[in-house]
């Protein structure tokens, strides 16, 4: 319990938070797919809807999936040179 | 409500096999700036998209995820801001050329003279680029700790020792000037290869690498701002025809942002032949599943060969899954050197 404590740090509470959208987002997406699908189709300005949705779902998506391999540790390696920890 | 015409109806098991693409094209995406979403539009078009639609829907998650990586990567330092969008901007106009190119063709001789000119570019360039890099990679890989600087190559200086009045820029990525009448040539073949094989990456970071002596971190870093502003065009230009499947593109983006973070964070543990010789790999194996199908346009352009309706299909298979198998090695090569090059830094951390 208290592991689990520990690893819900600010960041990784934002992570499931975006996590969460993302889904939802998802969800939303498919729920609608015949609206979204006609709009994307219609001619006009009908071709902002799939461009605008590209975007949203990569900024939501993106920093969640960012996130989530942090959380799970895959974490990039920092660029500063190592310490010399014999000295 | 009725289906909309050219959006065929999803299934669960189509769904689930674009997402999987989607991750692994997108974690060597990450790791070298592109190459990774060839499959996606054949695998599309086996589920019964059109192909257009599949073109179109495979470009609309091609953008946002460049974007994404090349966010990550920025975040690292690895990306020549101003290099990717002078080149992206001049691959924008190779694209268009291509494409009118491929329209010429495909009215001139239909689509398995089309077919065929796509396999035949393909063959040869990743024929000459891709023997290029992989030797260039065991090259450096053979001069063990040598190898791991990376030094600027006959042509590279020689590029650098150009001055046209007027035209120079400064690129952080070679601490150098160079000339813009040099890089845009560069953008214009990026572009171009990018409308007819869909991997412009293929020639983008290999001129980075080889004609500016960009280091490769750096070429396949800003490869992905290059991929952003060519797909970002691409998109609207297929968008405003009304031939994107959001849906589908969304499928593939939630798979793809997944990868496109292992791959840019791969990149920080490998040693810089590594990303020379995926590239290099997976282009000589995507080579090879071309090879594949090229007898079976000519036999439908009647150009000597007669196949079978039985041989087409084996053909077909055998080269579908050739692509396949090029997409996961370069997958497992990159997770291999990811996995022990974080081990190796572990070692090097205190207890």
């Amino acid at each position: 319990m208290q592991n689990l404590q520990a690893r819900l740090t600010p960041q990784n509470l934002r992570t499931i938070a975006l996590g969460a959208v993302s889904l939802v987002l998802y969800v939303l997406l498919f729920a609608n797919e015949q609206t979204v699908l006609r709009l994307s189709i219609d001619g006009g300005w009908g071709f902002l809807v799939p461009i605008a949705i590209a975007f949203v779902f990569s900024f939501v998506h993106g920093a969640f999936t960012g996130g989530f391999w942090d959380m799970l540790g895959l974490k990039a390696k920092t660029r500063k040179e190592p310490k010399r920890w014999n000295k | 409500m009725e289906q909309v015409s050219q959006f065929i109806a999803l299934d669960p098991t189509g769904l689930v096999g674009l997402f999987l693409v989607g991750f692994v094209g997108g974690m060597v995406s990450g790791f070298i700036g592109s190459g990774g979403a060839f499959v996606l539009t054949p695998a599309m078009m086996t589920m019964g998209v059109p192909g257009i639609v599949a073109v179109a829907s495979n470009m609309c998650h091609k953008f946002p995820k460049a974007m994404v990586g090349a966010y990550k990567r920025a975040k690292y330092g690895q990306v020549d801001v101003k290099l990717g969008l002078i080149m992206g901007v001049s691959a924008e106009a190779g694209v268009l050329i291509g494409a009118h190119l491929q329209e010429v063709i495909k009215t001139s001789f239909g689509d398995a003279g089309s077919n065929l000119y796509v396999s035949v570019v393909f063959v040869v360039t990743l024929a000459i680029v891709g023997t290029f890099v992989l030797r260039d990679a065991i090259r450096q890989y053979r001069m063990g700790p040598a190898g791991q600087e990376e030094k600027v190559g006959r042509l590279a200086q020689w590029v650098r020792s150009i001055h046209i009045p007027y035209t120079m820029v400064y690129f952080k990525s070679i601490d150098a000037r160079v000339s813009f009448l040099i890089t845009i040539p560069m953008g214009f073949a990026t572009g171009l290869l990018a409308a007819t094989i869909a991997v412009g990456g293929f020639v983008g970071v290999p001129s980075m690498m080889y004609v500016l002596g960009v280091p490769s971190l750096m070429a396949s870093a800003t490869e992905l701002v290059i991929a952003f502003v060519m797909g970002l065009g691409g998109t609207i230009k297929f968008a405003i025809g009304g031939f994107v499947d959001i849906r589908l593109a969304m499928i593939i983006l939630a798979g793809s942002l997944f990868g496109i973070q292992i791959g840019a964070i791969g990149t920080t543990y490998v040693k810089p032949y590594m990303i020379k010789l995926v590239m290099g790999l997976i282009m000589v194996t995507v080579l090879f599943s071309r090879l594949f199908v090229i007898p079976v346009y000519m036999s439908k352009l009647g150009m000597g060969i007669a196949l079978e309706d039985g041989t087409i299909e084996v053909l077909r298979t055998v080269s579908f899954w050739i692509m396949v198998f090029a997409l996961v090695m370069g997958a497992v090569v990159i997770l291999k050197a990811l996995w022990s090059g974080m081990r190796e830094d572990k070692e090097l951390q205190p207890a």
